[in-house]
């Protein structure tokens, strides 16, 4: 665990509310596609709504992290940061693209794994946030 | 196992049934999208840290580049289904699971060589053991679609 800076914990604009709402959606998601899975289901309307919706929760988060940065706040490791935002916007329609081709249970199988890869990256990119000098 | 019910004709609209069954269909479709996110996580770890610091551990580095590598072409060939692609996917299997004993035995024995973490560092560790067991089940799927479902 890094130590938090009092600048990190106040100023972080990815690990607040928001963040935790995409770790949340993800987590619940891949639950669901995780049952269809060993149900021997495709891929069904939950599983692409919440896709949806995971997505529109991530590009928010993207618009926060984007909107901090125009104010002056700068990421502590920058490249690292870049690399997971644009890795997290795209994981969603991958799983999408993925599910669609796969109409068996593997295509909720699919899913479930780019669902349980997401909360990882959502991590992972508030700590590239916070490494303020090291 | 039993087959999916709704079988759809051939989309990439290839010739119709091949000699090996399709390694891109079913939990073929399931291990390439998991060799896709491992390819997405080296190239861009590899990316990052030869443009950022490669002279701090080069031999890390470029490793990390070979790996994102391999997880490409294996994505891609156990993605293009056919005869070369499985002997791809089969090449890309054995080289990475070779790999990923070798560089967890040497980045336990002689930490000087890696100073800086790499995907296979570990055996994986830090990716949840999955570069472990990633090629694992790439060979075993090869083997279990060697003949084709009749």
């Amino acid at each position: 665990m890094p130590p938090m800076t009092s600048a990190a914990a106040a100023g972080s604009p990815v690990d607040g509310l928001l963040a935790t709402t995409t770790i949340v959606l993800s987590l619940v998601l891949a639950g669901w596609a995780l049952v269809a899975a060993l149900r021997h289901r495709p891929p069904d309307r939950v599983q692409f709504v919440g896709l949806a919706v995971l997505e529109v929760a991530l590009l928010a988060l993207a618009v926060v992290a984007l909107v901090a940065l125009s104010g002056g706040e700068r990421p502590g490791e920058p490249g690292a940061f870049f690399g997971y935002l644009v890795t997290l916007v795209c994981l969603p329609p991958l799983a999408w693209v993925l599910a669609r081709m796969e109409p068996t249970r593997w295509g909720s199988a699919i899913v479930c794994a780019i669902c349980l890869v997401t909360p990882v990256v959502v991590v992972r990119l508030g700590q590239t946030w916070e490494v303020l000098g090291g | 196992m039993a087959e999916p019910v709704g079988v759809r004709p051939d989309e990439a609209g290839g010739p119709a049934p091949a000699p090996r069954r399709a390694t891109n269909k079913g939990p073929g479709r399931l291990l390439i999208a998991v060799y896709i996110l491992f390819a997405i996580a080296a190239t861009s770890r590899a990316g990052l840290q030869i443009a950022t610091k490669f002279d701090e551990a080069p031999v890390a580095y470029l490793l990390s580049a070979v790996a994102a590598l391999i997880y490409i072409v294996a994505a891609v060939g156990l993605g293009r289904a056919g005869h070369a692609g499985r002997r791809v996917a089969l090449a890309c299997c054995s080289v990475e699971l070779v790999g990923v004993v070798a560089v967890g035995i040497l980045s336990l024995a002689d930490k000087e060589l890696f100073p800086d973490e790499t995907v296979w560092s570990g055996f994986g560790s830090g990716y949840g053991y999955i570069p472990l067991v990633l090629p694992v089940l790439g060979l075993l799927w090869l083997w279990r679609t060697r003949h084709a479902t009749a």
